[in-house]
């Protein structure tokens, strides 16, 4: 995917300024950086759940950011939104049968679904109950086996680590690397969590106030203690 | 003794149409966050449709369905065009967006219609039912009015349970952006939304026309009721308008049999204004009142 | 030379706003008072309708502009006024007009207040549902508790030499004159403020030490003593207090009447007074066959209409797209008048088009 002078604004405030950056099939891309800096929306620009003002999104010929929100998933890329997203009223097996909801193949899903609990035994067991009970790990599960059920071939994912335990983190970095591995999925990860995102990145890109202030290989990005110090506070 | 079951019998064949209305009111409420006052306008529209169509000697039942598809088609149309305009914007404006809109039509009704009330039959006798030997208020077409809700209260559990639509559905009313990151194309849901709650309230129109005779304003107090059942259910959930049907029908049969009709309006808005102060929103409802 | 300077400072608008609106009232009475007396004896009895139905109006718009509530009962408060003033009038016919009014006043003040405290806890649409219920059931109780539909009478007794419509008409108008002076104050007043404050964040306003629920009970107190008084002066018009003065769709009038003229906006209650009232006598005067049921109905259905399209496309109404219009004006005389610049086509930043929001106006 590249995404090419992507620009956004809330009102008067310019949130993402002409952000470029390239993701290679099949790798890990992090993006990272301060709170504010546009993670987020670069994410929602990129799903079009924020109109860019200017630039655009391409993957496979489609320009993702000019298109609504719903035809994104249908070009092959599911967004993991910032606070997991997880549809509280529904049930665990609801929300994944949601995640398949927009293709026709109702075996397909019934069979991605099926994968998912294998993945995910914690959510086999609670298949039937409201997500009421879940813990944070359990519902990142959800949303990201939620995402899997579409069958994407691009996973964006806005800070799933977000208000986990460390041990739970390090376990959902490492199902990150391997679903790349197994299904050559693609990932474009947002993190505020940079040594977690790091370690299982391939490319780095640091946000500063809506701008692009680096891009390189991570692990050039972790070695830097420079730039960690500077960009990412550790 | 006897007046009391009267009564009871009565409240409920009533309360069974307060909870169709207030089915539809739900339903858009889930969907779009909306009250639709314009719920009873529409469905006096698509009575009277039906009450044109039987003046061409056409069959009842094929009336009665046109009623209740025309009800689809006029709840699709009014959330795509009146509606999805004031969506986003402040709950008042979409109040006072309905509240033109019914006007509106009532005036509509008036002009091509005339305003002088008109009969409309019902499918069934209306002749009340004798339990031994003795008269009670209760008649083969108020069964048949409780059957059919009980069943269109059926259907939607079904559709919203157990079919991927309604699951979409659901998901929209819940949590629209998360559903369109899934694929949910939500307004497409909102407008099915809106279709199955004009169709829901057409069906009340047709159940109330041949007790109270077919006007322009004939929805209006129904509509105030209806609304005040849902408030009583909560607006969240279907099983709550049927209760809150129930609830008012009974307690204006109530009301209206021991101190008379005049007082029936006076118990509608008493209940609703005493529902609003214990729980501001409703008795089923599982949000929490905001609290700082 | 300084005394030229002295005259003109006389001769300058009053910059203190409450002797700006005194001055104003003052220019507008004797305006009205000469349209008054130049026009025929039914038209001052239409001036008095409309002015009656402003002072409505603004009433209702300073609490759906200011803490933002809805509420589509204001004829029952209406009704409320005319019939404290009808009942007063019934047992002591010989209390002043202004006593009797201020009467009125008080009892929808009264009936505002216990309204204003269900309100307080209610969410805009519950509000609207509730306000709506009430509408439909008032005249029905009237009918029940005063003497079914043959209403109380009211009498007018002008004094010599005065013709009883233009009485009426400058009765009142001095009552919207009266009025609007006072809520014009109110708008300018840190107590307009808190309302707009409550509207925009309650908790927001609520930390910065305004009581929530007293200054919406204070607005529906206020718009309903408005209302109280329009009701009183509906019934003396009427000649009577009957409850078919006061239908669901007197109430929905008020609504349209506000939303047409512009929410929260005074001037805006003056229009949609004059809409509310001359429409339908307009729409009679095209369609030329006044017993069929089109002519009938054609009043409600324009309104209807011109509630949905205001709000889906015009949400200032009259008010707002005309001050929309000024700005705009201005901004580009003022452009025009600087010498040297180059006339630009997009709005510059000279520009203060404001964007009206639903809500705002004032």
């Amino acid at each position: 995917m590249t995404v090419e002078g992507l620009s956004a604004s809330y009102g008067p405030v310019r949130a993402l300024d002409d952000v470029s950056f390239t993701v290679e099939e099949g790798s890990i891309t992090a993006v990272l950086g301060a709170n504010g800096a546009g993670k987020t929306t670069l994410l929602r620009t990129i799903t079009g759940l924020v109109p860019a003002t200017g630039g655009t999104a391409m993957f496979r010929g489609v320009d993702l950011a000019s298109r609504p929100p719903e035809e994104v998933v249908r070009a092959g890329v599911a967004h993991v939104p910032e606070g997991r997203g997880v549809v509280q009223e529904l049930t665990v097996e609801e929300n994944l049968r949601l995640g398949g909801s927009f293709r026709r193949d109702r075996d397909g899903t019934r069979a991605a679904i099926g994968e998912v609990y294998e993945m995910f035994p914690p959510l086999a067991e609670r298949r039937r109950r409201s997500t009421f009970t879940l813990s944070g790990g359990e519902r990142q599960m959800l949303a990201i086996g939620r995402a899997l059920v579409a069958r994407p071939e691009v996973l964006l994912l806005d800070e799933p680590s977000l208000g986990l335990a460390p041990r739970v983190t390090t376990q959902i970095m490492a199902l990150l690397r391997t679903l790349v591995a197994e299904r050559n999925l693609t990932v474009l990860l947002v993190e505020q969590n940079a040594r977690g995102a790091l370690s299982i990145a391939d490319r780095a890109v640091v946000l500063v106030l809506g701008r692009v202030a680096l891009q390189g290989p991570a692990a050039q990005v972790a070695s830097d203690e420079n730039l960690r110090h500077h960009y990412l506070g550790y | 003794m006897r007046l009391f079951i009267d009564y009871t019998l009565s409240g409920v064949s009533s309360g069974m149409i307060y909870a169709a209305v207030a089915l539809g009111l739900v339903l858009i409420w889930r969907s779009t966050r909306i009250l639709n006052f314009a719920q009873g306008g529409m469905a006096m529209i698509t009575t009277y449709i039906a009450s044109a169509l039987l003046e061409h000697s056409v069959g009842y039942w094929a009336a009665f369905a046109v009623a209740l598809l025309a009800g689809l088609a006029l709840g699709a149309a009014t959330e795509r065009l009146l509606i999805r305009p004031v969506e986003g914007r402040s709950p008042v404006d979409a109040v006072i967006v309905a509240i033109g809109f019914l006007i509106f039509l009532e005036a509509l009704a008036g002009a091509i219609w005339g305003a002088s009330p008109r009969g409309f039959p019902a499918p069934f006798s209306q002749v009340d039912y004798l339990v031994g030997g003795r008269a009670i208020a209760f008649t083969p077409f108020d069964l048949f009015v409780v059957l059919a809700v009980l069943a269109l209260m059926g259907v939607m559990l079904l559709l919203f349970r157990f079919t991927e639509v309604g699951l979409r559905m659901r998901a929209s009313a819940f949590a629209p952006e998360v559903a369109r990151l899934l694929g949910v194309r939500v307004n497409r849901m909102l407008t099915l939304g809106w279709a199955l709650a004009t169709m829901a309230g057409a069906l009340a129109g047709l159940f109330v026309a041949p007790a109270v005779f077919l006007s322009p304003n004939y929805m209006d107090s129904i509509l105030i009721y209806g609304f005040t059942a849902a408030i009583v259910g909560g607006l969240e959930s279907p099983l709550g308008s049927l209760v809150g049907g129930l609830v008012i029908g009974l307690a204006i049969s109530y009301v209206g049999g021991y101190l008379g009709s005049a007082f029936e309006g006076a118990g509608a808005l008493g209940l609703l204004v005493v529902v609003l102060m214990v729980r501001p929103s409703g008795l089923f409802s599982r949000v929490q009142a905001r609290r700082v | 030379m300084r005394a030229a300077r002295r005259l003109g400072a006389l001769l300058r608008w009053p910059s203190q706003p409450l002797l700006r609106h005194l001055a104003f009232a003052v220019l507008a009475g004797i305006a009205c008072y000469g349209l008054s007396v130049s026009v025929s004896d039914f038209a001052n009895s239409e001036i008095a309708t409309v002015a009656l139905f402003a002072v409505a109006i603004a009433g209702l718009s300073m609490l759906t502009g200011g803490t933002g509530q809805l509420s589509l009962g204001h004829g029952a408060l209406m009704a409320v006024g005319a019939y404290a003033y009808a009942e007063l009038e019934l047992h002591n016919p010989h209390v002043p007009l202004s006593v009797g009014l201020l009467v009125a006043v008080g009892a929808a003040a009264v009936a505002g207040g216990v309204l204003g405290v269900a309100a307080a806890r209610l969410r805009g649409p519950y509000l609207a549902g509730v306000t709506l219920a009430l509408a439909l059931v008032a005249p029905q109780l009237a009918d029940h508790f005063f003497n079914s539909d043959q209403g109380i009478p009211v009498g007018l007794t002008p004094p010599a030499s005065v013709e009883s419509n233009h009485w009426l008409a400058w009765i009142a108008l001095t009552c919207a004159l009266v009025i609007f002076v006072l809520l014009a104050n109110l708008r300018r007043s840190r107590f307009y403020r808190s309302f707009t404050a409550v509207r925009d964040d309650e908790i927001a306003a609520s930390l910065a030490g305004i009581s929530v629920a007293r200054t919406q009970i204070l607005a529906f107190v206020l718009s309903a003593a408005c209302a109280g008084l329009a009701g009183a002066l509906l019934a003396i018009a009427d000649l009577g207090a009957t409850s078919g003065l006061f239908p669901l769709t007197l109430s929905v009038q008020l609504v349209a009447g506000m939303v047409i003229g512009g929410i929260g906006s005074l001037v805006g209650a003056v229009w949609g007074a004059v809409l509310v009232v001359y429409i339908p006598i307009w729409l009679d005067d095209i369609v030329n066959s006044p017993s069929s049921t089109l002519a009938a109905n054609l009043p409600q259905a324009v309104f209807g209409l011109l509630i949905v399209l205001v709000i889906l496309l015009v949400p200032g109404g009259i008010q707002g797209a005309l001050r929309r219009g000024i700005t705009v004006a201005r901004g580009r005389i003022a452009r025009a008048g600087k010498p040297g610049r180059a006339p630009t086509t997009s709005p510059g930043a000279g520009d203060t088009v404001t964007e009206v929001a639903s809500m705002d106006g004032g």
